[in-house]
């Protein structure tokens, strides 16, 4: 019997030896990539990272995607991994400012990301030094259904009477215009991210998430207005506080709505669903303000080092395998969504293919999204007004007294 | 140090005994009380530098209209979470007899109090659901306009309230029943021979004997109206703009939610709340010291 134990024990201590002397590095990385595509995209990013080095061992902790908004904090103080998943613009704001991130500037000189990944520079950049290495970006538009437009006799808006027009004829055929679900708010955001970028422009909608301008300006209440406008014609769905973003898809594909202002990651589960791509399209947001150039929500997801990371050597060259442009054409391939790198290919998916033009041929400017432009504060309120708004439109000027009074307190 | 022991070894051994519950004690409650109680006094996300704003956190709670929706909320909560009481008092009477299989039923009336309060939060939003839940094709079939109850800011605390109130019957149910137990069979008979039944017999001779287990009861509901949380956050996550947030809620929020991160600010929250629970804790301690002293 104890002839047997020490032969076990001298086999482990033989694996343990023979592990160590394998890897030479290693590599921890913390993303929250758990929904089936972007976990699948992972999966196969770190099997390609580690056949390129199959000297370091990669270990990767998956975590659920609420939680880890809460448990970034935790780890990024107390037990740093060596690489992990984040947002771009303000949103990265607070973990620069605590000196948590680690700046990788030379990864961007060394790898000629400066030209490759130039799109995203600006959103990467805070204080003059670039904090992490983005990977995908996707555009917001509204999807529709392009059967029941055509059963309809509905031409896709191009100006914002097209659209109240379209509204109004949807609603005397019985159908919803606009499906949303503002349980968790952000959709709200997501319309008046683009009621403001076509009534005020590019730049206007980012000194207002900046806090430059007070949310009692008339340009927002111009803004509002049209917002009123579509609530006057019932453009939106019934009831939307009560659904998350999920639930409100389901009058789409039940063919009792017919559009949805969204990202596009509601493609998949729409699909999913049923749609058919001769039943769901895309349009561009239309246009507003004939004088504001058009500009877009195109959110951006970011890998960083965190500052208190082990292996920071590794850490570099994982980020240099994920800038690349083959790398980029592949995950992307898997997410569903646009690679930032300008060597990628896009996939000739339908709905990737019009978002890159649309992206590509973006005059006005890109914006991330309104709960990462503005900080988090700041968003809560504002898409909490948003959602009240949306139901009792007359409130307005209390809620925007309520955003005012936010705004004087967060950016001082 | 031999002596020493044999000497007051009477006199240590209680606390020896004491000291794992009593450090457990401080270092899990009381000192964060105190430490949340500081905090208050800073503005603070969590990751940089503590600044110190005095009373400032408390002054901006106290002009904040989310502050006083959750403390109206909480008050709600706190009357209507009553209804536990005499729900559950209720069910238990029903429940207090020898028929067959009454074992299956006692269980499945406590059924509801075992599944967590997630599942129950769940079970409930789909109930209201504005286009499928069975509360609204009810109302319909009745001929009644589909009330979204979870995302109107009238209804929506009632509606979490009822959801919570179907565990909190069940746990005064359970409290109840053990205490009909030990009821003196021999005050019932007295009672029964001096033509006591009905509500006179209820209200003269059981209840009174069921004080002990309606104390406990008033106790865990007051708690549970107070701590409440998983249902506003599974059923509504505060909405529809906040209006069925409450005190607990609301400091989650502000201090650990993806868009909060002020801990000053929760910390106040927090220390509002504790001073409204001290009301109930310091009357149940009272009430504790009175009864030993009562009972030597």
């Amino acid at each position: 019997m104890f002839h047997r134990t020490s032969k076990l024990a001298a086999a482990c201590a033989a694996a343990t030896l023979l592990a160590s002397t394998a890897f030479a590095g290693e590599l921890v990385i913390n993303t929250d990539t758990s929904d089936p595509a972007p976990k699948a995209a992972f999966e196969a990013l770190i099997k390609g990272f580690e056949a390129e080095h199959p000297d370091i061992k990669v270990t990767w902790n998956l975590f659920d995607h609420e939680g880890y908004k809460t448990s970034i904090r935790n780890f990024l103080t107390a037990d740093a991994p060596d690489l992990a998943n984040w947002y771009a613009g303000n949103r990265m704001l607070p973990y620069v400012k605590a000196g948590l991130f680690e700046p990788v500037d030379d990864v961007w000189e060394k790898n000629g990301l400066n030209e490759s990944l130039a799109s995203a520079r600006d959103s990467m950049t805070i204080d003059g030094h670039l904090w992490g290495v983005p990977y995908t970006y996707y555009q917001w538009g509204v999807y529709y259904r392009k059967d029941i437009f055509e059963k309809n006799g509905i031409a896709v808006p191009k100006t914002f009477d097209d659209l109240i027009a379209a509204c109004d004829k949807l609603n005397a055929a019985g159908i919803t215009p606009i499906t949303i679900g503002t349980k968790y708010l952000w959709t709200a955001a997501g319309v008046f991210d683009y009621l403001n970028l076509r009534t005020n422009g590019y730049k206007f909608h980012m000194d207002l998430t900046q806090g430059k301008i007070p949310w009692t300006d008339d340009r927002v209440k111009a803004t509002m207005a049209n917002w009123k406008t579509m609530l006057d014609h019932k453009c939106f769905i019934d009831n939307h506080a009560s659904w998350s973003w999920q639930e409100a898809l389901a009058p789409m594909v039940q063919g009792k709505a017919a559009m949805y202002v969204m990202g596009n990651f509601a493609v998949a589960p729409l699909r999913e669903a049923g749609l058919t791509d001769d039943q769901l399209d895309f349009f561009q947001f239309p246009v507003i303000n004939p004088d504001v150039a058009l500009a877009e929500d195109a959110p951006t997801d970011t890998i960083h080092i965190p500052a208190n990371a082990k292996n920071k050597e590794e850490a570099r060259l994982f980020l240099a395998y994920l800038a690349r442009a083959d790398v980029q054409t592949k995950i992307n391939e898997t997410l569903g969504q646009l690679p930032i790198n300008k060597d990628s290919t896009v996939g000739d998916d339908k709905f990737l293919q019009a978002g890159y033009k649309m992206l590509s041929s973006t005059t006005g400017g890109i914006a991330q999204f309104f709960d990462r432009d503005a900080p988090a504060e700041m968003a809560k309120a504002g898409m909490e007004g948003f959602q009240e708004f949306m139901v009792k439109p007359d409130r307005l000027d209390r809620i925007l007294a309520r955003l005012e009074k936010v705004r004087q307190r967060v950016y001082k | 140090m031999a002596a020493f022991w044999k000497r007051n070894q009477q006199k240590l051994a209680p606390w020896l005994f004491l000291l794992p519950g009593v450090a457990m004690f401080l270092i899990y409650v009381i000192i964060p009380i105190f430490q949340s109680i500081d905090i208050s006094f800073y503005a603070w996300d969590g990751l940089g530098e503590k600044v110190w704003v005095g009373l400032g956190n408390y002054v901006e709670l106290f002009g904040d209209e989310a502050f006083y929706t959750s403390l109206k909320n909480n008050v709600i909560w706190l009357v209507l979470y009553m209804l536990a009481l005499p729900a559950g008092l209720f069910v238990a009477l029903f429940l207090n007899q020898t028929v067959r299989g009454i074992r299956i039923y006692k269980s499945l009336f406590f059924f509801p109090f075992v599944i967590s309060q997630v599942v129950v939060g769940l079970v409930f939003s789909w109930f209201y659901d504005p286009s499928n839940g069975l509360l609204n094709l009810a109302l319909q079939a009745l001929g009644f306009e589909p009330v979204p109850v979870l995302a109107d800011e009238n209804w929506v605390t009632y509606g979490i309230i009822a959801a919570g109130l179907w565990p909190q019957t069940a746990y005064c149910m359970i409290l109840y029943l053990t205490g009909l137990n030990a009821i003196d069979p021999e005050q019932i008979e007295a009672a029964r021979l001096d033509n006591a039944r009905g509500w006179k017999m209820l209200w003269y001779v059981v209840l009174p004997q069921l004080r002990p287990a309606t104390f406990i009861a008033v106790v865990v509901t007051v708690i549970g109206a107070l701590r409440s949380f998983d249902l506003v956050s599974i059923m509504t996550d505060g909405g529809p703009w906040g209006s069925s947030r409450v005190l607990a809620f609301y400091m989650y929020e502000q201090a650990f939610s993806e868009y909060g991160f002020r801990m000053g600010y929760g910390a106040a929250i927090a220390v509002v709340l504790f001073a409204i629970m001290m009301v109930y804790i310091v009357g149940f301690l009272w009430k504790m010291y009175r009864d030993e002293r009562g009972g030597r």
